[in-house]
């Protein structure tokens, strides 16, 4: 028994072995677990209604993950009986196949996100942004009122091209409209026609109060309040829902 | 020098063989890095128990520093102690000079603070992939890729122009540590920026198979970066502390290669119950599971190499740090696997229970063994007799060992009562908590787990003065064997 062991001495003597057969062992593991979830269909749910984020939506996300919002809020509903009563149907993978980076989050500092889309009013959002424990008193929320400064989205389409590049379906219109599209939808009097056309389901509204300036804060709350609501449950069956 | 840097040895009565300059840089950045990693960790700790510590500033807020936390633990204060550790003892064990010799180590020691600098203040500013370990952007990742690989190379380089046949057990682990942290941090960070002046950047994956790819780093983040990189450190420090051989070669070999093995598998475990497809999620639970067992050999492999000399801990005060730092080794590698069991991590998952967890492996573990190894190495680095005051180190153990107590303990509880609260129905079949009722529960335990925070600090700073006065007031070592030349050396 162990026999091999006294083989071992060959690997001992030889770094460039050594080298070779530690990134081959290490190497299995992760190819065996990473490679089927790109070459399997079936493990994005074949739900409809994921749509890519609008230009306004996308920004807002941006804000999401500068200001570290991932390190104490979820966006991942575990398929258990209190998640969904408090917070909804399970977390498809379907319905964060446009994110990059993934923002599932890995602690409940704060509540889950996953579908805050459309359970608070845009007007809550702001103040609950601005000023945490004016709206819910108990809460340990850092305060965010500087969002409320003008959005920076003088390249907005070259971050959709670069979303692009990674697999976003954006297409050429989308792109070359982008500009337009996301002072559309935070503009509540402006045309929406073309900028609905593109984006099913996507709503304008002046997400932070003022319809005039365009700021962080309507970015930031455009993204929140559209967070799992693209998927509508009503139309969904298991087989659909079933992966590999 | 020419002469030496080709060979790696000197004539007798030459210069020190030995490259030290550079090495006692990382070890002054590992007692920095640390105290500045710890004093953030209290700061936002601090943040969770009393918000209006926030500031209302956006520099400030616990989003933007958390990860300034975790980087400066994990990467500045771990990463330097690795370099300071694996540098040091490739050279003795291999009885070689550093290849690439003093230009090499000095590159590696000011590249890699460059990176740490870099991506702190890309944190502050709000610049950050938004992936967890992984934040800093393309720009940094891609200097991170150069200068590890020319630690691969150096390191590599010395073991390849080593005077003894056999490549010392502590080198395997070091040499996967690196090998597999270039693999994983390549594998992580491909993304497309959005302009060459643009500092953001979106990642090549996106959702699930982001999130899978993301935690196979994630969690062999800790496996090589936190783990085997240290249990290099274990292989050296207690032998040689204690003056004994390695309990059991037969061990290190199996414990070696089935610990790189196995540990790869285990990143599942982070998203159980999410949308990642069940398959994944039992592999990750099952290997997470038989971890347990090469992590079990390896702790048994370090406390056993002490049978005999278990007396030393009560006259070698660093040698406790490094035992002490096994023990909570094995008890954070028993804690893991049962949380990976899905319907244990039903209830712990995105509770503090994870945080105690990773803080019982993070302080007691990694921060101890280094702490043992800044104790053992500065005085052989600055070639004094003895760290200035062992009661000092004596009294930082007993600090620091409070601390953890203070913070595992109020994140068991935390955890524990936060999962339950979630889960809660009352006897109509309504949700028993709303959610800020589960955050008001909270406080006191974050008021306790900041106070063990302070404690390890506090703990720190009694070192990082110790270290001081042992620098500059510590009694000389007579000239030991250790700097005699080449040939002298081979008796170490």
């Amino acid at each position: 028994m162990f026999r091999w062991l006294r083989d071992h001495g060959v690997i001992e003597r030889n770094v460039v072995l050594m080298g070779v057969l530690t990134l081959l062992t290490v190497s299995i593991g992760g190819l065996v677990q990473i490679v089927p979830l790109f070459a399997v269909e079936t493990t994005i749910e074949r739900v409809q209604g994921v749509r890519p984020y609008t230009p306004l939506e996308q920004m807002g996300r941006n804000i999401y993950v500068r200001e570290g919002c991932y390190v104490c809020h979820s966006q991942m509903i575990r398929p258990f009986r209190d998640e969904l009563e408090r917070y909804g149907h399970f977390s498809l993978a379907a319905e964060s196949m446009y994110d990059h980076p993934f923002q599932w989050g890995s602690k409940r500092t704060g509540p889950d996100l996953a579908r805050v889309g459309g359970r608070y009013s845009d007007d809550w959002h702001a103040a609950h942004l601005r000023s945490p424990r004016a709206v819910v008193p108990a809460s340990i929320m850092p305060p965010y009122s500087f969002l409320d400064r003008p959005l920076d989205y003088s390249r907005v389409a070259d971050h959709l091209r670069a979303l692009r590049a990674v697999g976003v379906p954006y297409t050429d219109e989308m792109i070359a409209n982008a500009r337009a599209d996301l002072e559309a939808q935070a503009r509540p009097d402006a045309d929406a026609t073309a900028f609905n056309a593109r984006y099913a389901r996507a709503r304008q509204a002046a997400f932070d109060g003022d319809p005039v300036r365009i700021t962080e804060m309507d970015a930031l709350v455009a993204y929140l309040q559209m967070l799992g609501t693209l998927v509508d449950f009503r139309d969904v069956t298991p087989a659909q829902l079933r992966q590999q | 020098m020419a002469a030496i840097a080709a060979t790696g040895r000197v004539a007798p009565g030459d210069q020190p063989v030995f490259v030290e300059g550079p090495i006692r840089a990382f070890a002054i950045a590992t007692a920095f890095w640390g105290v500045v990693g710890f004093l953030v960790g209290v700061v936002i700790a601090l943040q969770l128990a009393f918000p209006l510590l926030n500031l209302d500033l956006e520099w400030t807020s616990f989003g933007r520093l958390r990860p300034v936390h975790t980087s400066a633990v994990i990467f500045a204060f771990g990463g330097n102690a690795l370099f300071l550790t694996s540098l040091f003892i490739v050279q003795r064990t291999c009885r070689a000079r550093l290849f690439g010799g003093d230009d090499m180590g000095w590159f590696l020691f000011w590249g890699y603070q460059f990176v740490i600098v870099m991506a702190a203040l890309g944190y502050v500013l709000g610049i950050t992939q938004g992936k967890e370990y992984a934040e800093p952007e393309w720009y940094v990742d891609l200097w991170l890729t150069v200068v590890w690989v020319f630690y691969l190379i150096a390191f590599g380089g010395t073991i390849v122009r080593r005077e003894e046949p056999h490549i010392y057990v502590a080198n395997w682990f070091f040499l996967a540590f690196i090998i597999t942290v270039a693999l994983l941090h390549i594998g992580n960070n491909i993304s497309i920026p959005v302009g060459l002046g643009s500092s953001h950047s979106y990642s090549a994956p996106a959702g699930v198979q982001g999130a899978m790819i993301q935690w196979w780093y994630g969690h062999n983040a800790v496996g090589f970066f936190l783990t085997a990189g240290f249990l290099g450190m274990m292989y050296y420090l207690i032998p040689k502390q204690a003056d004994r051989p390695v309990y059991s070669y037969r061990l290190s070999i199996i414990h070696f290669w089935t610990l790189i093995f196995l540990y790869i598998w285990a990143g599942p475990h982070h998203l159980h119950y999410t949308a990642l497809p069940d398959w994944a999620q039992t592999l990750g639970m099952v290997f997470s599971v038989m971890l347990w067992m090469p992590s079990w050999g390896g702790m048994i492999n370090g406390l056993m190499t002490l049978s005999g000399a278990w007396d030393k801990l009560r006259t070698n005060p660093a040698l406790r740090f490094s035992v002490a730092a096994v023990g909570f080794y094995g008890m954070s590698t028993f804690e893991g696997p049962v949380m990976s069991i899905k319907a244990v991590n039903g209830l712990s998952h995105y509770t503090d229970w994870t945080i105690g967890h990773v803080h019982s492996g993070a302080m007691g573990w990694v921060g101890f063994i280094s702490f043992g190894a800044l104790y053992y190495l500065f005085p052989v680095l600055w070639r004094k007799k003895a760290i200035w005051s062992e009661r000092l180190i004596s009294w930082h153990f007993w600090v620091a060992t409070l601390g953890i107590v203070f913070y595992i303990t109020a994140m068991w509880v935390s955890g524990i009562m936060q999962g339950l609260m979630w889960r809660a129905f009352d006897e109509l079949g309504f949700l028993q908590y709303s959610f800020v009722e589960t955050v008001e529960a909270m406080h006191p335990y974050y008021v306790i787990r900041a106070i063990g925070g302070v404690l390890y600090l506090a703990g720190a700073l009694i070192m990082a003065f110790n270290l001081w006065k042992t620098v500059t007031e510590g009694e000389a070592a007579e000239p030991a064997p250790r700097f005699a030349p080449a040939h002298a050396v081979a008796a170490e």
